[in-house]
């Protein structure tokens, strides 16, 4: 069977055409949608497979990153949002899309649909763009991380520092819900300050899922930033980016097998 | 919250301003603090604490309960922040301290802000939101007064050109909303003036005329029998600004040189002979017609006549940017700007507008180029230097929010910042320079239009304000102590998020496809952007050939009160002019509709009075202006310009002051009997040497997937790039490099401050061009598809000696374009960099030339990094190196001078091709341009990018009567450094000896972590750990 992403874009979504390429790659077609057409046909949500919310600066990220953007859809397309969920229908929300699942409460539960966890000033106060060693969480139930385990992804965010009270924090991890750290070994250990190196988390499906850093930016070989260095043989791997995106494409496929 | 606020709100709320703050809870980053006590640090002495909290004044017919839902659920994060509605009472002991926006300066949050109070709150009228936003912060010192907390909000938390500063709570009861303009026809007698007068008119209209010009003014409406309108002087000085139409570098001129005259022609440098337009006199002078068009454009149009190189050019000169091919359905467009003098005055703003604009330039080239890359350099004074006239800003303080700037802009354009320089010099102070370069992606078939008779004249983007008025006329003078008041309305600060939709919608414009008929076709004849000179500029360009009518009072503004002048000539950001047939006007504007981004109407294309293309401006049907456009743009009279050379300029008395000598890093003299460990270490940490990664990493780099070579690279990211690579189209292997070059120091400033004795603006720039094209090469370009641009920023060259290095750089344009067959695609000239200050003393810039180069790669897997890859490969140096100390920065360290170091002209392009064709036979494991601080500098930053130690043995090193610090630290061009596996050193010397290109072995990679250098003669010299090196290399701009 085909399967098709919905990559929803506004005003200041910058990422969008790496997220469709980084789909392609990973077999789903995929059609990049104006918030305003959503707003105006919420049912076009129904004939995806996936949906991604990709990186930018949505409004400027002014008042703080992706806040206007949660609103919006908040006031707008929550309901329609929540219903795609209960369909299993795999999200991702990377960098700018993460802070605007996080802020509108999707994440980290859908239902609740409240803002338990936020997505701070990095901890040196300052945007950093650099590739970073991240580590999948082995107990994780997220769909999106299956059979990754450590790698690096490019960061490239001043509002990645994730942060929740404890309890929530706890909740997370003993749910299964904390996706992606970041290396904790190394030179360069956390680089924004996240409490527990959180990078990423996934809702309690396993299939809502956000992440600071940018996946779609590790789909080739070329990307890496050490790629001169590494030994033969690494240019014919499937990089770790791609991989998310191929698991999520696995995953709808097989409900949609399912679901037939 | 405050008793005020919590009464009981009326039915139907009046409108009025409520005050929120945002404070960020304990236990979480609060980046607003601790910029401010950092800048305490550095200006409030004493400061023991700073609490700090965003502030939203709303004005609105908000009720009590809805103020609070926008404090809870838009203004705070409900995890990390807390809302208070009104003013928090002060921390107990602290001083309370304001900084807030004037009125009517952009403020991209408070627009964003009043959007989504609009839609939580679908009843109110979004024209009835009016937001301002500011800083509060409550300082804790034992004394300081309310001279010390202005001083210190002036000296860092606030510009008083666009910000106030309070001690108390700032909540006015109201915002100014401006009066209605009262239409005013106002015509400036001219005709009668004599020269006096004119000149008089010129400086307090601020129109910077020339005397000449000012009399083909007065004759031309002497002639037409009446006076000039106000808006008819403001659009001829636009136009005719230096800033618009380089009247400068297309002017003729007369050159002449110290000692030329005694040996007749023949005294001339052998590089006036032989081009074109140049005319060689008798008595020892030359006459250059249009010099622009006779050196950097004469190179191109010279190496156009080759077909492989004329089929790869598409767009030079012509457009808003240069466009070559990438491949056989795409080209790249590219375009360098500067933006030098706002940003001297409000850095931010400054640097942020002039990227901004340089996207827009992309933005506007044939019918639209998709931006993907951003550049800057920048040239600032040393980052300690405390001493400052008056009226100028510290250059840390330039430099943070130069950087901050052009960060704002690029990350939120989604452009990834990819490559750009800082260079220091002191001479810099009071005029730094910020160029800002941006490189799109066109296809082949939209990359011309023309306005066609009949078009409308559709105006995307960003409403029009007051903002930047005078721009193009203020950045074509000089600056003084005073233009910080005078000019504060030229300042400019732009919205990205405007920016990046208007371009979303061009995009979308440009590849329609028509949903009836399913063909694809653009809905637009023409496009350019509104930069100096606002619509007067833009729309006077277009209708160049066809003439434009224009209705002025059909421009949307940002407020009212705006005169019909000011409509014309206002320099508001993101504004796109497109030329749109009157069939596709409606489907622009559903497209704009659908992006929510405003557009307007604002006449059209193609009116003619008496058969000439003329330039009609009304307002509510009045005629304010009739411009014929042949005055307009043929009618600026071209006088001779007089160009005298020497080494030095005889009218600085003196070398430059005791201001500028270059500081010594380490903080005690370095002098030239100190070993060679403290030359490398003092080299390393030399601001224009030390890592700028405290500035890359601020950028996003990575942004739309396409890198390759990124611009700090090795196994930590922390190593120098020469270039960036990108990959354009994330499906293709094919690549584009992107590099500059830039070498004030060997210009005749050396020779003022002593670094020097011939330095000199022909060296200078073929120096740059070697550089760009070295670090080009060294990333995996083909050097024989390199094209250059070129950005001159002088002093005012109606000084005849500044003028004459002015030549001289132009025709090393010519020079080097040729010998290393690169065209130059683009340019741009800045040419008033200087500074009086209230003593009176002037300061100029070195002569500066920055060689931007865009290199294509075949196949971007073919590339190399600079960092060291293995213990047991070879170091070898290719390119000869010479005893020339002149201008290096070995000179500038220790206090030295001496000779520059001349670039080769057969040299240069031959060690260049040898280089890439090692490459392209992937005989080169990491490759590393040779360049400031020399040999030793470039291959200590190979082996710690690496972490691959490294013994130098310099006995294979080719040189030309060297002393050993010559050997380690002289600035030769055309040098490059290459790690060769042992394998592959046999193929790598044959095809070197059989180029003919000098070349040696200077080093072995090891197991080790050291960095050691032996010499025959001198046995070991140098024994450093890696580690070390780093570290001083690192550390120095580690902000």
């Amino acid at each position: 069977m085909s399967v098709s992403t919905l990559i929803l874009r506004t005003a200041g979504t910058n990422c969008e055409a790496e997220l469709a390429f980084a789909f392609e790659q990973a077999g789903s077609s995929t059609q990049t949608v104006h918030l305003g057409r959503l707003i105006d046909d919420p049912t076009l949500l129904e004939r995806f497979d996936i949906l991604g919310f990709p990186g930018g600066f949505s409004y400027g990220d002014d008042i703080a990153a992706g806040r206007i953007l949660a609103n919006r859809l908040r006031h707008r397309l929550l309901g329609p949002l929540q219903e795609a969920v209960r369909r299993g229908v795999p999200m991702i929300g990377i960098c700018n899309g993460f802070q605007v699942l996080v802020k509108l409460g999707l994440l980290p539960d859908p239902e609740a649909a409240t803002q338990t966890v936020t997505l701070g000033d990095n901890v040196s106060g300052r945007f950093i763009c650099k590739w970073v060693g991240i580590t999948a969480d082995a107990g994780s139930r997220c769909v999106w991380t299956r059979g990754l385990g450590d790698f690096e992804l490019p960061m490239a965010h001043g509002e990645g520092r994730f942060t929740a009270p404890h309890d929530v924090i706890d909740r997370l991890n003993s749910q299964g819900q904390v996706a992606l750290r970041y290396s904790t070994s190394g030179t360069d250990t956390n680089p924004n300050g996240s409490d527990d190196a959180i990078a990423g988390i996934c809702d309690p499906t396993g299939l809502v899922f956000g992440l600071m850093p940018h996946p779609e930016r590790y789909t080739v070989p070329t990307q890496h930033p050490q790629w001169t260095r590494q030994p033969k043989g690494f240019a014919e791997q499937t990089m770790p980016g791609l991989r998310f995106f191929q698991n999520a494409v696995e995953h709808a496929k097989q409900n949609a097998a399912a679901a037939v | 919250m405050t008793a005020a606020d919590t009464s009981t709100a009326p039915p139907c709320p009046a409108s009025r301003v409520h005050r929120f703050e945002v404070r960020t809870l304990a236990g979480q980053a609060d980046p607003l603090a601790d910029r401010a006590r950092s800048q305490a640090d550095d200006n409030l002495p004493g400061c023991t604490a700073i609490a700090a909290a965003k502030v939203f004044l709303i004005e609105a017919p908000l009720t009590d309960e809805q103020a609070r839902r926008v404090a809870d659920e838009l203004l705070a994060d409900p995890v990390s922040q807390s809302a208070t509605l009104g003013s928090a009472p002060i921390v107990d002991g602290a001083r309370l301290l304001e900084v807030h926006y004037q009125p009517g300066v952009m403020d991209p949050v408070a627009e964003s802000t009043a959007d989504a109070i609009a839609e939580m709150f679908p009843t109110l009228d979004r024209e009835a939101i009016y937001v301002a936003t500011g800083e509060r912060y409550d300082i804790t010192h034992p004394d300081a007064d309310d001279t010390a907390l202005t001083a210190f909000a002036n000296a860092g938390l606030a510009n008083a050109v666009i910000q106030d500063v309070t001690l108390a709570p700032h909540h006015p009861g109201s915002f100014p909303h401006g009066h209605a303009y009262d239409f005013n026809l106002t015509h400036v007698p001219i005709r009668d003036l004599d020269d006096e007068a004119l000149m008089k008119l010129s400086r307090e209209g601020h129109l910077f005329l020339s005397l000449d010009e000012m009399q083909q003014v007065q004759r031309y409406y002497r002639d037409a029998d009446r006076e000039p309108t106000d808006v008819e002087l403001e659009t001829l000085a636009q136009t005719w600004s230096e800033h618009c139409v380089h009247k400068t570098l297309k002017a003729r001129i007369r050159y002449t040189q110290a000692g030329a005259e005694r040996s007749a022609a023949s005294g001339l440098p052998s590089f006036f002979q032989n081009k074109p337009n140049h005319d060689l006199h008798d008595d020892g002078s030359v006459t250059i017609h249009n010099l622009l068009k006779s050196t950097v454009a004469a190179a191109t149009f010279k190496l156009k006549e080759d077909p492989a190189i004329g089929d790869w050019l598409v767009s030079v000169f012509d457009d808003n940017a240069g466009i070559v091919k990438l491949d056989e359905t795409h080209g790249i467009a590219i375009k360098v700007e500067t933006h030098n003098h706002p940003s001297a005055i409000e850095p931010y703003g400054g640097a942020a507008t002039g990227i901004g604009g340089c996207i827009r330039d992309i933005m506007g080239t044939g019918l639209s180029a998709k931006p993907i890359a951003n550049t800057d350099t920048f040239c600032v004074a040393h980052p300690g230097t405390t001493d400052l006239p008056a009226g100028v800003l510290a250059p840390k303080r330039v430099l943070r929010r130069v950087v901050d700037g052009v960060r704002d802009y690029g990350n939120r354009m989604g452009i990834p910042t990819v490559n750009g320089a800082v260079y220091f010099h002191d001479d810099y102070l009071a005029n730094p320079l910020v160029f800002a370069g941006c490189v799109g992606i066109i296809p082949l078939d939209k990359c011309f239009g023309d306005p066609q008779p009949g078009d409308r004249i559709i105006i995307l983007g960003g409403r029009t304000g007051r903002d930047g008025i005078h721009g193009a006329t203020f950045s074509s003078d000089e600056l003084t102590d005073t233009h910080a008041d005078e000019f504060s309305h030229a300042v400019q600060i732009g919205n990205a998020i405007t920016e990046k939709k208007t371009l979303d919608v061009i995009l979308q414009a440009r590849d329609y496809t028509d949903p009836d008929t399913g063909q694809q076709r653009c809905l637009f004849n023409a496009i350019s952007d509104c930069g100096a000179g606002g619509f007067s500029s833009a729309v006077g360009e277009m209708g160049e050939k066809v003439g434009a009518y224009v209705t002025l009072e059909t421009a949307p503004l940002k407020y009212r009160g705006l005169s019909y002048t000011e409509v014309w000539i206002s320099e508001a950001q993101e504004r796109m002019p497109l030329a749109v047939p009157q069939e596709n006007v409606e489907t622009i504007k559903a497209l704009c509709a659908a992006e929510d981004v405003e557009c307007c109407d604002l006449g059209y294309f193609g009116y003619t009075e008496n058969e000439t293309p003329t330039l009609k401006l009304t307002y509510h049907g009045t005629e304010v202006g009739n411009l014929a456009m042949p005055l307009l743009h043929d009618g600026i009279p071209t006088p001779t310009r007089e160009a005298a050379w020497s080494p030095l300029n005889p009218r600085h008395k003196t070398q430059t002051p005791d201001r500028s000598p270059v500081r010594s890093i380490a903080g005690d003299p370095l002098t030239q009997d100190r070993n060679t460990s403290d030359k490398l270490f003092a080299l390393l940490a030399h601001p224009n040497i030390a890592s700028k990664h405290w500035v890359v990493r601020q950028y996003d780099h990575e942004v739309q997937g396409s890198s390759v070579v990124k611009p700090l690279v090795g196994p930590q990211q922390d190593g120098p790039s020469d270039a960036a690579v990108l990959r354009p189209k994330l499906d293709s292997a094919k690549g584009i490099t992107l590099s500059c070059g830039l070498a004030p120091h060997v210009s005749e400033k050396a020779n003022h401050t002593g670094h020097a004795t011939d330095g000199d603006s022909y060296q200078m720039v073929l120096h740059a061009i070697d550089e760009a094209m070295r670090n080009a090469v060294c990333t995996g370009a083909d050097p024989d598809r390199v094209a250059i641009l070129d950005n001159f920023c002088w002093a005012k060259c109606d000084d005849p000696w500044q003028l004459g290095t002015l030549v001289r750089a132009a025709e090393a344009c010519y020079d080097g374009a040729l010998a290393y067959r690169t065209p130059f695609v683009s340019g741009k000239d800045s040419l008033s960099n200087q500074f009086t200050t209230e003593d009176g003393d002037l300061i100029t810039i070195p002569q500066t030339m920055l060689i931007s180069a865009l290199g294509i790669v075949e196949d971007v897997n073919q590339c190399v990094t600079m960092d060291a890859k293995q213990p047991g490969n070879a170091l070898f140096i290719v390119g000869s190196t010479t005893w020339h100390m002149g201008g290096s920065h070995y000179a500038m360290l220790t206090g030295t001078s001496g000779n520059i170091p001349p670039v080769d002209l057969a040299a240069g392009p031959r060690n260049a091709k040898a280089v890439a064709s090692l490459i392209r036979q992937r005989l080169v494991a990491s490759a590393h341009d040779c360049s400031e601080g020399g040999l030793l500098v470039a291959a200590a930053e190979m082996a710690f990018a690496g972490r691959v130690g490294l013994d130098l043995d310099l006995a294979g090193q080719p040189c030309e009567s060297c002393l050993l610090d010559q050997q380690l630290f002289a600035e030769t061009p055309s040098r490059y450094l290459l790690e060769v596996e042992q394998d592959h050193i046999g193929a790598f010397m044959d095809t070197l000896l059989k180029a003919g290109v000098p070349f040696g072995q200077v080093g072995l990679f090891k197991d080790h972590q050291q960095l050691t250098c032996r010499t025959p003669t001198a046995g070991q010299i140098l024994d450093a750990k890696l580690d070390d090196l780093r570290e001083a290399w690192l550390g120095m701009l580690d902000w």
